[in-house]
């Protein structure tokens, strides 16, 4: 005879906690991130980029230290049970190969935009799904609102820094052997 | 007598050391030196108890942003140091790093030699297919019609096949990794480090700088889609439709790791009679 299985069902509280470690790893992953990206312009003295990058990195690091207090996690969670995304890193996390090493504040900010976009695609179908406790909609849902107003923000900032010309990327004395 | 004093368990950033690396930005083996000291801390190691050997190349810089035992060695020989160094101190965790052109190219018979020793360590090839420190030359896994102005054309040379080569030689782990995705690299390195004898990970690297197009493999890579096999036949057999971006273990071989066979016939001091003049 075949043995009863026990369901494996999380509960409520497993499943809404597992939702939030996996909100605070995003934001700490996209902070740590927009830190490293901050050195390498640093490295590269190209200070301005390295500033921007500073910020967004704080501002993340915020969002994340928000959640440990909402949760009130005296500690960051461990490893999660599962990912949650398709992706191999988490959804407001910045691609390493983004940068260039004469990149301007403008493109920083693009690829902000494009992080808090895909953050908002994940918590808004988050708060869709089906099979997602209502708890976890509703704290999705108002996730997805927060990141469309980061959205908005990183545009209104975009306006306020210069767009680069064509040929940003142009170096006169480029790395690339040319003779 | 005292009780032991608790060791701490170490968080990734206490394996990094305060030397900012000086890579391209965008340069993929940012993540890898992320996903070294995750792994390192995921296996509950101390930086003294791990040595890191490199040779010459920008990933051979990697032992300099580590806060363990490094060594950065010559140009191809980071295997035979890492070799020498795990015989004399088999206490000590021993990761080798490098590039392409270190590894497979001036280094390529120490790499078929240290798969057929089989001494317990990890080799990590940061692999961008070019000569990235140098400027930008083809190295031995650049494709035949890679053209630039070094290498009008292309070199129209069939590349080397890491993975065979590993395979071939026997080497005891074999696994493939991707820069972009830092905690399955790492995942990758721990299991690595974890299996006995002679490990191999190639972690395809983009260099953003020489070759911006392999910004393009993140789109390229996927899930290995068989699990590892401790069958050679069968790895080779996968090889042979391999394209290079399958990601996660071929291969978990089950022979035991080089050990010295009993205790040293002679002392040193013996062999320096040797030499007396």
């Amino acid at each position: 005879m075949t043995p009863v299985k026990k369901s494996k069902r999380k509960t409520p509280d497993t499943a809404f906690s597992e939702f939030m470690a996996r909100a605070y790893v995003m934001e700490i992953d996209a902070a740590e991130r927009y830190a490293d990206f901050a050195d390498q312009m640093e490295v590269h003295n190209n200070l301005e980029v390295a500033e921007l990058f500073r910020k967004l990195s704080h501002i993340e690091g915020l969002h994340a230290k928000r959640i440990l207090q909402e949760m009130r996690w005296k500690k960051p969670p461990q490893a999660l049970p599962e990912r949650g995304w398709n992706d191999p890193e988490p959804p407001e996390t910045a691609a390493v190969t983004d940068l260039h090493y004469l990149m301007q504040p403008w493109h920083a900010l693009e690829i902000a935009l494009k992080n808090e976009r895909r953050a908002e695609r994940f918590f808004a179908r988050m708060a869709r799904s089906s099979s997602a406790l209502a708890r976890v909609k509703k704290v999705a849902a108002e996730m997805a609102d927060e990141e469309r107003e980061h959205v908005r923000l990183i545009r209104d900032w975009m306006k306020r820094v210069p767009k680069p010309e064509p040929d940003w990327d142009r170096d006169p004395d480029p790395p690339v052997y040319s003779d | 007598m005292n009780a032991p004093a608790t060791v701490a368990t170490l968080a990734a950033k206490d394996f990094k050391s305060d030397y900012k690396p000086v890579w391209c930005p965008g340069c993929g083996d940012y993540t890898v030196l992320a996903s070294i000291t995750r792994a390192l801390a995921a296996l509950g190691l101390r930086p003294e108890n791990v040595a890191v050997v490199s040779g010459i190349g920008c990933s051979s810089r990697i032992p300099a942003y580590t806060n363990c035992y490094g060594f950065h060695g010559v140009h191809g020989r980071a295997l035979a140091a890492g070799t020498g160094l795990k015989v004399a101190r088999p206490d000590l965790t021993v990761l080798v790093a490098g590039g392409d052109g270190d590894g497979y190219s001036i280094g390529g018979n120490h790499f078929m030699h240290a798969c057929r020793r089989n001494v317990d360590l990890t080799y990590i090839v940061m692999d961008n297919h070019v000569y990235g420190m140098t400027k930008g030359q083809p190295s031995p896994t650049t494709e035949p019609d890679w053209k630039s102005k070094l290498a009008p054309g292309g070199t129209g040379l069939r590349e080397f096949h890491p993975l065979v080569i590993a395979l071939a030689s026997g080497a005891n782990f074999i696994a493939r990794a991707f820069s972009g995705d830092p905690s399955g690299t790492a995942a990758l390195i721990a299991e690595a480090v974890r299996h006995p004898g002679f490990s191999f990970v190639e972690v395809l690297s983009p260099c953003v700088t020489f070759r911006p197009e392999q910004r393009a493999w993140k789109e390229a890579v996927r899930p290995s889609p068989v699990e590892p096999t401790d069958d050679p036949a069968r790895a080779a057999r996968r090889l042979m439709t391999d394209d290079g971006f399958n990601i996660g273990v071929l291969f978990k071989g089950a022979r035991r790791a080089y050990a010295q066979a009993g205790r040293p016939t002679h002392e040193p001091a013996d062999l320096e009679k040797e030499f007396a003049l």
